[in-house]
């Protein structure tokens, strides 16, 4: 399978009042055609991570080091021109609060057409014609009035379609989706996983998907990364992870689902908080929290082992496979 | 510990009614907000709690369900008595408030902890100043209070000497739900309503949370109001249901009866719109279309009637009414559990 993304040895540090360490030593590719899940809780890096792929951080506080790849360019090495041509057509992005990411001033339809006529070249009309076929797509009822709507008039499950209609407008090959179900009601947010699902397939792209939500997960991603304080534990295939999961940090995060506890009976947990990431980890960021830490876990960064056919845990407890 | 006094809580308000007496009881509970159009507007009205009846018994936990809109932290919100109702009568332990029970008495009875944790502390003061707020308005003195305050942090985890004198935006999220949690039991409350408490919360810290709810429901003898959007936790920590829906209750009952047999069909495309935990049995279908309608002015009749599959003319006339399913206390209020209805699933009526 050919590799979209690469991203090899990232750093991401942000400075200012504070330091934090937000993204450490993260190795991560993404294949033609999939569906890859960041799944981490709050302050994990996984937002972070994303918007690096579309160099979207704050450029005066954030260090970047590492590499970062898409369809064999190098993204932290574009300036600002290469940059706007490579937002929209290659990589767009769909966010959590579509009331914040759509502009209020201008109307879906006008929004759209605007980023075909900037990218693609094409025609104030070409634009809006687009504009009308993508809210079509995404399942707009009665888009052709929709397309004069502004994003206040909308609902919130219409403003996502609509932010997913801005999103997919330029046919981009890869999807970035940072929590785009977390806001949205229980009804809703099945019905647009599901429309992301069927997206994906028909124009055939991939996904990197951000969320915190196990459930989500399983519903829309092929493979995840499990993301703990800037660093992934674990990835895989979804199947995997969430039946054997080996890192324990990942097996504490499952084995913590509130869905199908007996009423009365102790939840699992994890003791303990995440760290704050003020100084970069030297040995394993887990190490505090966990029930089988060894002094070793704390003298280094512990190995990205491979435990399985496209599957590696970061611990030095894994087993490691030789295939 | 290091103090030789005993550490002194509040008395509890006594219980008057004894057990059998429910320890809430709400009866049409109602709050219209006006909304304010054009000049030549038509006058239209949020209808955000609708004759809701319900009621908690002393020491069970009850859940509310529903999505946002659906007028479940407005009803908290009129229960505490945060803002006034329009209609509707609170009884607490048998007493109405404002007749047998004063509000003072109320608050003191009843406690809330919110979903935003830093919004609900005061940022100014430390953490043991907050806690110790409220039994010194209510008379308790100065040392004692603190004393109170440090015990009490004790109980949801939090040791004393390393968070008594720090201020809110030092501690984590879950650190400050705990504070909050600990601040609602400082003036003795036998009743807490816990408003979407643990929904910000990380899932692992969720879950020490809802673990330290159960130990404190134990220890204090606690009656919880939980009110959650997840499901997942609903059914973990509740004994019985509300799934309410635009304003009004449309399923009531015990929470495994609700969840293995739904009456009514909103209840049932919530529970089929949880996301699945089998990566080999996927949804394949959402089970409604479309978003909740805008609270203001909701359908006419059966308020679920623009999204129901299974809806027919009498829906969009008049409001089902909840009605028995069982002998459990499971209610539903859809015309298609109410026999000889008129809608063509309905049971036939009985001859008995």
């Amino acid at each position: 399978m050919t590799k979209l993304v690469e991203i090899s040895g990232l750093n991401i540090r942000f400075t200012g009042e504070r330091t934090v360490y937000a993204v450490n030593d993260l190795n991560l590719s993404l294949g033609d055609g999939e569906v890859l899940g960041l799944l981490g809780e709050s302050g994990s890096g996984k937002s972070v991570t994303l918007r690096a792929l579309m160099r979207l951080l704050p450029k005066k506080r954030t260090q970047i080091s590492g590499a970062v790849n898409v369809m064999g360019r190098d993204v932290l090495a574009m300036n600002d021109e290469e940059l706007s041509s490579f937002r929209g057509q290659t990589v767009s992005m769909i966010f959590q609060e579509p009331a914040l990411a759509l502009d209020p001033v201008y109307t879906i339809g006008a929004q759209i057409a605007e980023s075909v006529v900037r990218h693609e070249g094409k025609s104030h009309a070409e634009g809006r014609a687009r504009a009308l076929e993508m809210l079509d797509i995404v399942r707009i009822p009665s888009a052709k009035r929709r397309l004069d709507a502004y994003p206040h008039e909308m609902s919130g499950g219409m403003r996502q379609r609509a932010m997913i209609a801005l999103a997919l407008a330029c046919r981009p090959k890869i999807l970035l989706a940072d929590e785009p179900t977390t806001a949205l009601d229980a009804t809703v947010q099945i019905q647009i996983l599901l429309l992301l699902r069927e997206l994906q397939r028909e124009f055939g792209m991939s996904v990197i998907f951000v969320t915190h939500d196990i459930g989500v997960a399983i519903e829309i991603c092929d493979r995840v990364a499990v993301m703990y304080a800037g660093q992934i534990v674990e990835q895989g295939a979804l199947r995997d992870i969430v039946r054997t999961p080996v890192h324990p940090y990942a097996r504490g995060l499952l084995a913590s689902t509130i869905q199908g506890a007996k009423r009365g009976a102790r939840l699992e947990t994890i003791p303990g908080t995440p760290p704050s990431l003020a100084e970069k980890p030297n040995g394993c960021s887990f190490a505090p929290r966990c029930a089988v830490a060894q002094p070793r876990c704390l003298e280094q960064l512990p190995p990205n082992v491979e435990v399985g056919p496209g599957r590696a845990a970061r611990c030095v407890l894994a087993e490691p496979v030789h295939v | 510990m290091t103090t030789t006094e005993p550490i002194a809580m509040l008395e509890p308000v006594e219980d008057r009614g004894g057990v059998a007496q429910p320890l809430l009881q709400v009866n049409g509970l109602t709050k219209h907000f006006p909304v304010r159009g054009g000049l030549f507007a038509a006058k239209r009205t949020v209808r955000a709690v609708d004759n809701v009846s319900f009621s908690v018994a002393k020491g069970e936990t009850v859940g509310i369900v529903g999505e946002s809109g659906c007028g479940k932290s407005t009803t908290a919100r009129l229960l505490m008595h945060l803002m006034p109702r329009d209609d509707g009568d609170i009884i607490y332990d048998g007493m109405t408030v404002g007749q047998s029970l004063s509000l003072r008495e109320l608050r003191r009875g009843m406690q809330m902890v919110f979903q935003d944790s830093y919004a609900s502390l005061n940022p100014r003061l430390t953490i043991e100043e907050s806690i110790a707020f409220g039994p010194k308005v209510h008379g308790m003195a100065d040392g004692a209070a603190r004393a109170l305050a440090r015990e009490l942090l004790g109980k949801v985890g939090l040791v004393p000497a390393n968070f008594a004198n720090r201020y809110p935006h030092e501690i984590s999220g879950g650190q400050r739900q705990r504070v909050n949690i600990a601040r609602a039991l400082a003036l003795s409350p036998r009743l807490v309503i816990l408003d979407e408490a643990v929904s910000a919360l990380d899932k692992s810290v969720e879950a020490q949370v809802l673990n330290l709810l159960a130990d404190l429901k134990r220890e204090f003898g606690l009656t919880y109001l939980f009110i959650s959007h997840d499901l997942n936790v609903v059914r973990y920590i509740s004994d019985r249901v509300l799934v309410m829906y635009l304003g009004e209750v449309v399923e009531l009952g015990p929470v495994d009866q609700v969840w293995d047999s739904p009456g009514h069909p909103y209840t049932r495309a919530l529970l089929a719109a949880m996301p699945s935990s089998d990566p080999d049995r996927r949804t394949e279908k959402p089970p409604i279309s479309g978003d909740p309608p805008n609270p203001i002015d909701p359908p006419t009749g059966c308020r679920f009637h623009t999204r129901c599959p299974f809806a027919e003319p009498l829906c969009a006339n008049a409001t089902p009414k909840l009605t028995a399913l069982d002998k459990m206390g499971h209610e539903a209020a859809c015309y298609m559990a109410i026999p000889g209805s008129g809608h063509s699933r309905a049971p036939g009526e009985e001859t008995a």
